[in-house]
């Protein structure tokens, strides 16, 4: 009798204490995913939305996957919103300099390397160039999706006016027919300026989560409606709601937050990070210009990026490229959430556009181009300095 | 099979049911206990009630529970669920000839399905025919799935997301058993409806053998016309152990269409080995079983199907007070633990020559209350660490369940 009353104890006490055994929710800062501060409840629902959508939705061939695809979800390539895995790396190949894709009759801009049984995979075809791109991070996107186009051209210096060897310029391209252009977006030529992709190829987050769903996933929507196996416009597989439920969460995913920050070696890290120059491409502190969601109207951030295309030197050309892009240009790519990388790559950075990296210090070595110099001054650190630069990129 | 409780069924004629059931008609027939049954007489080995003198025996079981599961910090709180209550009914049509089936309810009236529907013909000990929805003799847990048999509230991850359990098919076979001194050996093997390419085509994302279920014509209709093979052998030594070995398999994908060639015969093949034993003197019951899976998955398909999955559990059932307890007289506290491990994707990635995870592990402490034969009360602490394909950080899923299974 007492020690069934015993027994009896124990299972409640356990059970009122339910949530100290469980795991508990991980630092905040040590993840990517969670919206951003100061959302509305309608706009929270719509994250939620957004989130399911991501990474929870697996398209099968019922759904529409494929027939040609590279991955059945978004949340398969960008794991925790967090950067990909070679696994997941694609291929674009084609176009080699601003005259446009020669390659578009052959599956061009991008390779679907699977199929769904009983379809063939695309292969590069002879004499075409190619990239590999691998998945990028998600985070903090409704920041870089806000920033004005007059602040991106004011970083830009094409003709190299102030001597210092480095000449951000934009991706001039043309705009997709179902985007509306932001308010106060700049206009050259008939062209506008991309910001999303390595080679900022990408106007807006509505042209890359279609674009995704369709080279991605061979999911057909009303704006983007051909199957890139038959190149037949087909019914939309995917909803319009579901796009912009999903370019909401994009847009919400709150910024990766720093860690450590007040470590001296991390301090010292972040001083030397300016000093070599590294903060010229890498810019520290941008800020939003106005956006209907008051959560990143007017905001300040700081996402190490200038959003603008550099001369990465010969190492990094591949030889193929998007829109006025260079071949050798490349995106400036943010580095906040630096430091969590493996937690999404499986343990090993694969930085870089293709992954080739898979230690900071190497992706920091491969930069030349216009980083050449900053490169250099990197060498020329002593160990010590190294070290402290490192660990503020990974505090990052 | 002359010690199955079934043979006493020889009730003859129908009663016209009366409105109330008056309970002194009611005879209950406990589950067999002389120590020969082997898990694949599971569906027999069940307590049975007979209604006076109507030729049918019902039975069933129910299991309900409450959780409070977390994933790394974020809940789902208090959850109460009645998971599932299944209806068994059995009749002996004749001395040799008898029927039985089990209709399953789940999570409410959801899902409904007929479990097991099947008539047993009786030749020779070696030698007997079976016919109709029937359980694949694949693992131990399939065939032995009821929820009072079990100190834990979740199935095995290896039954259930691995294996297909509760995987049933309509078909027909042969089993048989030989008994010699303390030996027991069985077999069992059937000619079913079997798999389907929902195997590597699944929201799931990952190859999956339960997602063949969310094809329900396969009581009806085969997918590719092709049989599937299960059979199992078992031997028993009713002072030592079980082990069964048993094997399932068959072609997946649609091959041909309208006698048009379509792709080559892909295959899907299942090996298992289970085993239980009760040791000496501590009376410890060990239960585990374990599977390997092997998948034909074209190569221009995505690595994320796998073409290798293995997983297993093994329990540890250790009673610890077996004595008249609050007025039940067979009272059995047992302490209990259950490890599991599931590898969706045994493979490097060609990419980079590195590990697939796509795994979970997980450990499962419990008490158990039995009150009597067939009812079990139950604790369970789970602590689950399940890995993405990549090999990430685990989710980590904790916490409490607690409930209870019965017969009735
Ligand atoms: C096959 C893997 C894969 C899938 C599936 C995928 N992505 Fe991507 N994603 C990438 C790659 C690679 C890039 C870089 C592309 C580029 O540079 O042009 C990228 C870029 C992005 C970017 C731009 C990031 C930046 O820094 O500019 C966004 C936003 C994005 N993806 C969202 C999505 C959404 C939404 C989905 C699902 C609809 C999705 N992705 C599905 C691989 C994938
Ligand atoms: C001229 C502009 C420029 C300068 C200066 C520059 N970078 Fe970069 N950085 C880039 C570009 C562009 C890339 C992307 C190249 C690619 O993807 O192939 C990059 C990539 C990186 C990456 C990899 C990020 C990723 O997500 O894969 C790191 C880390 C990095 N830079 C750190 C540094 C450090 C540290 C310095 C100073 C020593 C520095 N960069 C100087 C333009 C620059």
């Amino acid at each position: 009798m007492k020690k069934s009353f015993l027994l009896l104890t124990i299972g409640i006490s356990l059970v009122l204490s339910c949530q100290k055994t469980e795991p508990s929710i991980p630092i905040d800062n040590n993840t990517l995913d969670g919206p951003v501060d100061g959302l509305t409840t309608s706009e929270k629902l719509q994250f939620l939305r957004g989130d399911a959508a991501f990474n929870n939705q697996i398209f099968t061939k019922e759904t529409g996957l494929g027939p040609l695809f590279v991955a059945s979800s978004c949340g398969s390539c960008h794991a925790g919103d967090g950067k990909g895995h070679p696994f997941t790396t694609l291929t674009r190949f084609g176009q080699t300099d601003s005259s446009g894709n020669k390659f578009l009759a052959t599956g061009a801009p991008q390779l679907q390397n699977c199929a769904i049984p009983g379809y063939e995979p695309e292969q590069v075809p002879a004499g075409a160039s190619s990239s590999k791109f691998t998945p990028p991070a998600n985070t903090g996107m409704g920041y870089l999706d806000a920033v004005s186009d007059d602040d991106i051209v004011a970083m830009a210096d094409p003709n190299d006016a102030n001597g210092d060897g480095i000449s951000g310029v934009a991706n001039w391209i043309s705009l997709k027919s179902y985007l509306i252009p932001r308010t106060g977006s700049l206009v050259n030529n008939g062209r506008h300026i991309g910001r999303f992709g390595k080679k900022s190829g990408a106007y807006d987050l509505l042209q890359q989560t279609a674009g995704a769903y369709n080279q991605d996933m061979g999911i057909t929507s009303t704006y983007e409606p051909f199957d890139t196996y038959s190149g037949v416009a087909i019914a939309p597989e995917v909803s319009n709601q579901t796009l912009s439920d999903v370019v909401f969460y994009l847009k919400t995913l709150k910024a990766p937050v720093q860690r450590n920050g007040g470590n001296t070696a991390v301090i010292k890290g972040k001083e030397l990070f300016n000093q070599i120059n590294c903060a010229k491409c890498h810019i520290p502190e941008l800020k939003t210009g106005y956006s209907p969601i008051g959560a990143l109207n007017k905001k300040t951030f700081y996402p190490y990026t200038d959003l603008l295309l550099h001369d990465m030197g010969s190492g990094l050309d591949d030889g193929y490229t998007e829109g006025n892009a260079k071949t050798y240009e490349w995106r400036t790519p943010a580095l906040w959430g630096l430091g969590l990388s493996k937690n999404s790559q499986g343990g090993t950075y694969y930085l870089l556009h293709d992954g080739r990296a898979t230690s900071i210090e190497q992706a920091i070595l491969l930069h030349g181009g216009e980083a050449t110099d900053s490169r250099n001054r990197y060498n020329g650190l002593s160990d010590a300095e190294k070290q402290h630069l490192i660990q503020f990129l990974e505090s990052l | 099979m002359k010690a199955l409780i079934f043979s006493i069924l020889g009730i003859l004629t129908l009663q016209s049911a009366s409105a109330q059931i008056d309970s002194t008609l009611l005879r209950r027939k406990p589950k067999d206990t002389t120590g020969n049954l082997l898990n694949m007489d599971a569906v027999y080995n069940r307590p049975f009630l007979s209604v006076a003198r109507m030729p049918v025996a019902l039975g069933g079981y129910a299991e309900a529970n409450w959780q409070h599961l977390g994933t790394n910090g974020i809940s789902e709180g208090h959850q109460f669920q009645m998971r599932r209550v299944s209806l068994f009914i059995a009749s002996g049509i004749s001395k040799r000839i008898k029927f039985l089936s089990e209709i399953e309810f789940e999570d409410g009236a959801k899902e409904i399905s007929v479990e097991f529907a099947a008539l047993d013909m009786e030749f020779h000990p070696l030698f007997n025919l079976r016919g109709g929805i029937v359980l694949n003799p694949i693992g131990a847990f399939n065939q032995n799935h009821d929820g009072p048999k079990w100190e834990f509230i979740d199935r095995p991850v290896a039954a259930t997301e691995l294996l297909p359990a509760t995987w049933n098919n309509a078909g027909f076979g042969i089993y048989g058993k030989k008994f010699q001194k303390n030996w027991v050996f069985a077999y069992e093997a059937y000619l079913t409806n079997g798999f389907n390419d929902k195997i590597i085509d699944n929201k799931q994302g990952r190859t999956s053998l339960p997602a063949a279920k969310e094809n329900t014509d396969r009581f009806e209709e085969s997918f590719n016309g092709m049989p599937l093979i299960t059979a199992k052998a078992a031997i028993r030594n009713s002072k030592i152990a079980e082990i069964g070995i048993s094997y399932m398999g068959g072609v997946y994908n649609k091959f041909a269409d309208d006698g048009i060639t379509l792709d080559k015969k892909r295959r899907v093949d299942v090996v298992a080995i289970d085993m239980n034993a009760t040791l000496p003197k501590l009376n410890t019951f060990i239960n585990g079983e374990w599977a390997w899976v092997t998948v034909d998955v074209p190569t221009t398909y995505i690595q994320q199907y796998a073409r290798k999955q293995q997983g297993g559990f093994i329990d540890l059932v250790q009673p610890i007070y077996k004595k008249a307890l609050l007025g039940f007289e067979q009272s059995v506290i047992s302490a209990a633990c259950r490890l599991e491990y599931v590898d969706w994707n045994v493979g490097k990635f060609t990419a980079t020559g590195g590990n697939i995870a796509d795994n979970v592990f997980a450990i499962v402490p419990a008490l158990s209350w039995r009150p009597n034969k067939q009812t079990v009360i139950r604790l369970n602490y789970k602590y689950c660490w399940q890995q993405d394909l990549l090999g990430n950080p685990p989710a980590k899923t904790a916490g409490f369940q607690a409930g209870f299974a019965t017969y009735f």
